[in-house]
């Protein structure tokens, strides 16, 4: 099962495109090219000849690719995604998700709107992925702070752990800080003071 | 002073930038009760969008970009205003080496002279024309941009049709001097520190600039939606205060040597200071043995001279009609004059009057 729409992905980011792709293919396109390369794209385009282009926000080239939507007699006049005003929400949830898109003029809106909304959830699902394994990062980095903290209250004050952590828990709660931040200040402090 | 109100702002990480940038980081914006948040970005076309959909309530812009926005030219196109002006020059054109080497030959004015080096330019063009030799490729940031109107102005004046004789192309500021350097590239028309970065790196050659071509003309604007500057206009007011003193820190060569490291910063240009310091002191490096006294190159003032004119909308307006990207019509140009209206800039400050508009002089306009 074919749906006729060929598809140019531009991401750097070569897991992002993967991701992108699989959705695409899986939702039953099988025309869909990732370029990573920016050099040369007019040409590639030219080649490829894409009925829907999906750029992240991040890539720098975007200009350069409306300008030549704006000029290139090569490529077939593609438009960005949302002429319509009543897309303001699918315009929103794009730009929220870091993608947009550039569609082949004449192209229709209920053809093109499923391959958008699922670029849009993968751009979502990718962030996600992204964000928790940054927080599990900043979890781990935490857990440490506030060992070595606990550490340092034992040593110096004779505490045994769990005094210490209450310790850090009610200086925290009284200044209204958060536990990390009190143990980060207490573990550049003890670091001045030369342990 | 009680609470803060946010303001976001996106920006690209160019030198005019500065404004926005002194406002947050010396405090104007504090003192003028914002919380002013900056938010680099990597396109124009991001700032256009993430402006339109109102993650970003203002935004360091091209200064045609309103104008082409409003009368929608571009996608996601909203209205939008030009409120004040963030910096006036600023831009160069830089030429490969190689060119440079053919239209000094030529005669070209080794200080920047647009009429000469024009001239020399044209000469140039018409050789390899005469050798068959492929059209020179000249880069521009946006389409929409006044790098894009000083280039085409500039070959224009000299004989050369920017559309026949050579060919324009856009790409992205920063990454300029290596298409330049790899041989994508002839020349460009760029805001600093893009220019230098090539001179510096000993393959281009500035062969005139936007305060040559045309004296004190606007550069960046800050760039509103019609909706935010009518759904808050004390903040945009507070926020023009905040950013005409920053503007006026920004001009004061006592803090030129702050404002570059300010600005090389990891947060905004994160490049090194050497790249910055040349605009931003006024000694240009045009080629590797030539630098000029040039104070003015990129100027940052408050007061008066940030105010917008309807004159300079209808300039670019005219750039617009004159190369194929807008229809003239009359409630266009109209619509252009408010979009550069110095209105909300003049209440916000409390100037009482305001001097006559003035007329718009080029390097080559006949004095009347």
């Amino acid at each position: 099962m074919s749906s006729g729409i060929s598809i140019l992905v531009i991401d750097d980011n070569k897991i992002r495109a993967s991701i992108i792709e699989e959705g695409l293919r899986d939702a039953g396109h099988d025309e869909v090219l990732l370029v990573h390369n920016m050099d040369g794209l007019v040409r590639q385009i030219s080649e490829i000849n894409p009925d829907v282009i999906v750029i992240d926000l991040e890539n720098p080239n975007r200009d350069q690719l409306e300008h030549m939507f704006q000029v290139s007699r090569a490529v077939r006049r593609p438009v960005a995604m949302f002429v319509d005003k009543a897309d303001s929400q699918s315009i929103e949830a794009a730009v929220d998700a870091g993608v947009s898109a550039y569609v082949v003029d004449g192209l229709k809106r209920e053809r093109v709107k499923p391959i958008l909304d699922m670029a849009v959830s993968r751009f979502n699902a990718f962030s996600k992925l992204s964000k928790e394994l940054e927080d599990a990062r900043t979890e781990l980095a935490d857990r440490k702070t506030i060992d070595r903290a606990k550490g340092i209250l034992m040593k110096s004050k004779g505490l045994s752990e769990q005094a210490a952590y209450d310790l850090l828990r009610r200086t925290a709660m009284n200044q209204s800080r958060k536990i990390i931040d009190v143990a980060q200040s207490l573990v550049i402090a003890s670091g001045l003071l030369g342990d | 002073m009680g609470q803060l109100t946010p303001v976001f702002a996106g920006f690209i990480p160019l030198l005019d930038s500065a404004v926005l940038v002194a406002a947050k980081e010396i405090g104007f914006a504090e003192e003028e009760g914002i919380a002013l948040k900056l938010v680099r970005e990597t396109s124009w076309a991001n700032i256009r969008d993430r402006v339109a959909v109102g993650h970003f309530d203002v935004a360091h812009m091209l200064a045609p970009m309103p104008i082409a926005a409003s009368l929608n030219l571009t996608s996601l196109a909203v209205p939008m205003l030009a409120p004040m002006i963030l910096g006036l020059g600023g831009n160069a054109i830089t030429v490969s080496t190689a060119l440079w080497q053919v239209m000094s030959e030529l005669g070209a004015d080794r200080n920047g002279d647009p009429a000469s080096t024009g001239k020399a330019l044209a000469k140039a063009v018409a050789r390899r024309g005469e050798n068959a030799g492929t059209p020179l490729r000249f880069g521009v940031v946006h389409p929409f941009s006044g790098h894009a109107y000083e280039l085409r102005y500039w070959l224009a004046a000299a004989g050369i049709d920017p559309d026949k004789d050579v060919e324009i192309t856009v790409l992205p500021p920063q990454l300029m001097a290596d298409a330049l350097a790899a041989g994508q590239l002839d020349g460009y028309c760029v805001g600093e520190p893009w220019n230098t970065a090539a001179v510096v790196a000993g393959t281009g050659r500035i062969v005139t600039y936007k305060q040559a071509i045309w004296p004190d003309s606007p550069e960046k604007v800050l760039g509103v939606t019609r909706k935010w500057a009518h759904s808050s206009p004390e903040t945009l007011a507070a926020l023009m205060r905040a950013m005409s003193c920053a503007a006026d820190w920004c001009a004061d060569p006592a803090n030129s040597e702050q404002l570059t490291s300010l600005l090389a910063g990891p947060d905004y240009l994160a490049c090194v200071p050497d790249l910055c310091r040349p605009a931003l002191s006024g000694n240009v490096r045009f080629g590797a043995t030539t630098s000029v006294a040039r104070p003015d190159f990129l100027k940052f003032s408050g007061g008066l001279a940030a105010a917008p004119s309807p004159a300079h909308g209808k300039w670019f307006y005219d750039q617009m009609v004159r190369w194929g990207q807008a229809d003239y019509s009359a409630e266009g140009e109209a619509d252009v004059r408010t979009i550069f209206s110095p209105a909300l800039y003049r209440d916000a400050l409390q100037i009482e009057v305001l001097p006559p508009e003035k007329s718009i002089r080029l390097f080559d306009s006949v004095p009347a």
